[in-house]
């Protein structure tokens, strides 16, 4: 249990995501059968107990400390498993338990007798094994990576794919033996058999002005860019997933599209929150993201759907070795004879020529469009973002004139750099409401400029937020505004960045909140969304 | 019957007065006569008439202060050397804090009063080890004094130091730790384990180094990290003043991994919110259970703290039995650095 603890706890404090591939692949491969199996366990979210509730840990270090003392510590520290954790009286010998024989022994200990054991353990166990026994045993256990995260430094660490952990990660059960078997070259690969993995998506390069210039326009299909999040659908004889552009399973999170996920096929999407066929803002859709379980009200309130780009497998047929047309036409009819609830197909856009598109896409300011996408007619559905075969071209960015409000220092390269902005703009009474904030988009020149200004115009700290004098102009570009109850402005902005330093602009020439406001996307559709299925199917022939 | 020590020893705006003897201990503005029990800013100001002090203390003050301004005239007390002070005996001994580190033991007409200023009871391979002298009033810091503070062996903030460099083998290691006391620790602490590379330094720690090389504890290789090219610091240990680790001056270092040497990183949050990506719990001060044992050691019926989380230790002092008394002296424990 203490490796474990003391990879939960550097996990905690790591920045970055190489850093933390790092410190993962590291236990991965120092650590032993059945530890890191369930440690893998731990970080998929498949170690669940019944929970003890905290209410038995107030109970229990009640019985060994001075209440007066622990409400005084529990208040200085804030957080209940750290405090009891830190508070514990010391251990006479540290021997704390391993982490197999916790899984074992928990589930197999009466309710009644869970007290007792946590008692055992705590007293033999250092601070970092108490909290971390604390968190697995009340069910509070977070770990500051992510499953994709561990996966990556197990393909790191044993020279594997990754992809090839994906294939197989759905048949397995922890503690993961025959993966770690296969993965030390004991044994062969674990077969994939049916099960409802992931695999790996095709991505779009943006397009620059270079390559819209070399481009035969003829050989491309043009689809609407959607806004939501892209999805991969996977429905075999053996169960149905819901997966993340980025691997993670969030099937739970969107019940109702599972449950319209009767076929079987492996689909290419995006997820929106669609109400009568009218696309809503992003922010509608963050609604429903990040939940482990969801509300039938939620549901309702934001009812969602998937639009579908792509096909890459028929049944146990795998079309992606097919070219783009030919995949596009297997969807179609696929389509025209399943009839999926929660999907319609993404449109193809008739075009000409490059100024056809251009015209659309300056048109296109309709919430649900990000902007458009090109996709070469005999590209192959290749893992990753093979070059020349699928471009994005966002249309360009909206932008608002903002001051500079508070700085923060940024992590890892950037740790000793004010890079973290953020800005507001002026309310009717003159006064700055923040409106965003900013991690990017500055050359390293302006981060220089901006790093020195900032600290010699503090006027306060907070922690580590400084708040700065009301004299720096940023050009923030961002691709929408919406109306938001979680902004104190009331307008959120998606993907705000810095286009510039405005130098020539004085602070009170910056934006005010009603501009601001009239940024916000009419709640309009586009003609698009408007058509039915087979309009659009009419339209993609 | 001997006077009890609050009818002479008594707290002033000044800091502790020793009314038979004249003197203030560690005063936090300018007087006559101070005694100083050790080197750190907030006990060693500058502008005092006439000091006395251990003779590594009145080293270390002229370092950091410059000449002339540690004291107009300095004098040095040997450890259990005694010496009488208009009608107090006062003795120095050893209080384990930094180098130099002193208690100040005042015998009058039979009473004894012991000001410990900052002290630890952990093994410091820098500075003479804390000894216990029986008192009637013992004068505590709290800077710890809550029980979740419980500064783990070195030996394991070393060893995770020591992994970290071993997964991270090209990232410097950046360390922020307070350039008198701690600085000097790390280092010896990383020699004793057998790290022999050199270690590099911020500019503002240098001089400290030196001194404490020149007073006999040995340091290994250190080296400028401030004329080192970025090359040389790939994979080195580099150690600089918390406040620089988050200043320009860590930009030379390529994608350091920032470790910060403090009591204070005990709790998570509180680490967290500075940044750091490898807390070392290292602290030069009494962590909650050295507190508790130092009264026991110290045979005190009365303890007056000075400074810090008085309130759970006065608290637990009285269950043990013995009056606990807060002075709540202004001025000392500011620096937050030195922990």
């Amino acid at each position: 249990m203490k490796p474990f603890a003391d990879l939960l706890e550097r996990l905690l404090y790591t920045q970055g995501r190489n850093a933390k591939i790092v410190v993962l692949a590291d236990y991965f491969a120092t650590r032993p059968n059945p530890e890191r199996g369930f440690a893998l366990a731990a970080i998929a979210g498949k170690l669940d107990f019944p929970g003890a509730k905290p209410a038995i840990l107030r109970a229990l270090v009640a019985t060994r400390t001075d209440p007066e003392l622990f409400a005084l510590s529990y208040d200085y520290v804030g957080d209940l498993a750290e405090a009891i954790a830190l508070i514990w009286p010391k251990a006479a010998t540290e021997a704390p338990p391993e982490l197999p024989d916790v899984v074992a022994t928990l589930r197999t200990t009466p309710r009644d007798a869970i007290p007792a054991l946590i008692a055992t353990w705590l007293d033999t166990s250092d601070v970092s094994t108490r909290i971390a026994l604390i968190k697995l045993i009340t069910g509070g256990l977070r770990v500051g990576a992510s499953l994709r995260l561990a996966k990556l430094a197990l393909a790191q660490r044993f020279e594997v794919d990754v992809d090839h952990i994906e294939e197989i990660w759905y048949g397995l059960e922890p503690p993961y033996q025959p993966l770690f078997d296969w993965l030390e070259g004991h044994i062969a690969r674990p077969a994939p058999g049916t099960a409802p993995v992931f695999r790996p998506p095709m991505l779009a390069h943006p397009i620059g002005d270079s390559d819209r210039a070399g481009l035969d326009w003829s050989n491309y299909r043009a689809e609407w860019k959607w806004d939501g999040i892209r999805v991969q659908l996977v429905a075999t004889p053996s169960g149905k997933r819901l997966y993340s552009r980025s691997a993670d399973d969030i099937s739970a999170t969107f019940p109702e599209i599972i449950a319209a996920m009767d076929f079987a096929a492996v689909l290419d999407g995006e997820l929106l929150v669609i109400r009568d066929g009218i696309i809503a803002p992003f922010a509608d859709l963050q609604q429903r993201l990040n939940r482990k379980t969801v509300t039938a009200k939620r549901r309702a309130d934001y009812p969602v759907g998937v639009r579908l780009y792509d096909m890459l497998f028929d049944g146990a047929e795998d079309l992606r070795a097919l070219p783009f047309d030919t995949r596009r036409a297997r969807l179609d009819s696929w389509f025209a004879t399943t009839q999926p609830a929660r999907m319609d197909l993404s449109p193809q856009i008739p075009f000409h020529t490059e100024a056809d598109l251009a015209a659309l896409r300056d048109a296109a300011r309709d919430e649900g469009i990000e902007g458009l996408m090109l996709k070469s007619r005999t590209s192959l559905y290749l893992a990753g973002r093979p070059k020349g075969h699928w471009w994005k071209w966002k249309r360009d960015p909206l932008s608002l004139d903002c001051v500079l409000m508070y700085a923060q220092r940024g992590h890892g390269k950037r740790s000793s750099f004010y890079s973290d902005y953020t800005f507001g703009v002026w309310t009717g009474e003159g006064k700055l409401v923040p409106i965003g904030k900013a991690y990017s988009g500055y050359t390293d020149a302006e981060l220089l400029i901006l790093d020195k200004w900032i600290r010699t115009h503090t006027v306060a700290t907070y922690g580590p937020v400084r708040e700065v004098e009301q004299g720096i102009v940023l050009e923030i570009g961002f691709d929408a505004a919406q109306r938001s109850t979680r902004h104190k402005s009331g307008i959120a902005l998606r993907f705000p960045r810095i286009l510039r330093l405005r130098s020539d602009k004085p602070a009170a020439e910056a934006d005010t909140l009603a501009t601001a406001a009239r940024l916000i996307g009419a709640e309009r559709s586009s003609p698009m969304d408007q058509m039915s299925p087979t309009d659009q199917m009419k339209m993609s022939q | 019957m001997a006077p009890h020590p609050e009818t002479w020893l008594q707290p002033r705006p000044e800091g502790l007065y020793c009314i038979p003897g004249g003197f203030f201990i560690d005063a936090t503005r300018a007087v006559d006569r101070a005694i100083i029990t050790h080197g750190h800013a907030d006990h060693a100001r500058s502008g005092h008439q006439h000091v006395l002090a251990s003779a590594e203390t009145l080293a270390i003050m002229r370092a950091r202060l410059g000449e002339g301004r540690a004291g107009v005239t300095q004098q040095a007390l040997a450890p259990g050397e005694m010496l009488r002070i208009g009608a107090v005996d006062v003795s120095l001994v050893p209080a384990g804090h930094v180098l130099g580190s002193c208690q100040v033991v005042m015998s009058y007409q039979g009473s004894r009063a012991v000001v410990s200023g900052d002290y630890k009871r952990h093994t410091d391979p820098t500075c003479a080890a804390f000894v216990p002298v029986a008192c009637d009033v013992f004068v505590t810091e709290a800077t710890f004094g809550l029980p979740v503070f419980r500064h783990p062996a070195t030996g394991k903030e070393i060893a995770k130091l020591l992994h970290s460099m071993a997964i991270f083998p090209d990232r410097p290691h950046l360390i922020g730790a307070y350039g008198l006391g701690k600085s000097q620790r790390m280092i010896a602490l990383l020699r004793a384990v057998g790290y022999d590379a050199p270690i590099y330094l911020h500019g503002a720690l240098a001089k400290l180094c030196d001194l404490y090389v020149e007073l006999g504890v040995p340091l290994g290789d250190i080296r400028s990290a401030t004329v080192a090219d970025k090359s040389s610091l790939r994979g080195a240990v580099v150690i600089a003043p918390p406040s620089a680790v988050a200043d320009r001056w860590a930009r030379r270092l390529e994608d350091p991994v920032v470790a910060v040497a403090s009591g204070w990183m005990r709790v998570r949050q509180r680490a967290k919110a500075s940044g750091v990506e490898l807390p070392l719990i290292i602290s030069d001060h009494a962590d909650w259970d050295e507190l508790l044992k130092t009264a026991e050691d110290v045979q005190a019926p009365e303890i007056w703290v000075t400074h810090g989380n008085e309130a759970a230790l006065i608290y637990q002092l009285g269950k043990l039995g013995r009056r606990g008394r807060a002075l709540s002296l202004i001025g000392y424990g500011e620096d937050a650095d030195d922990t």
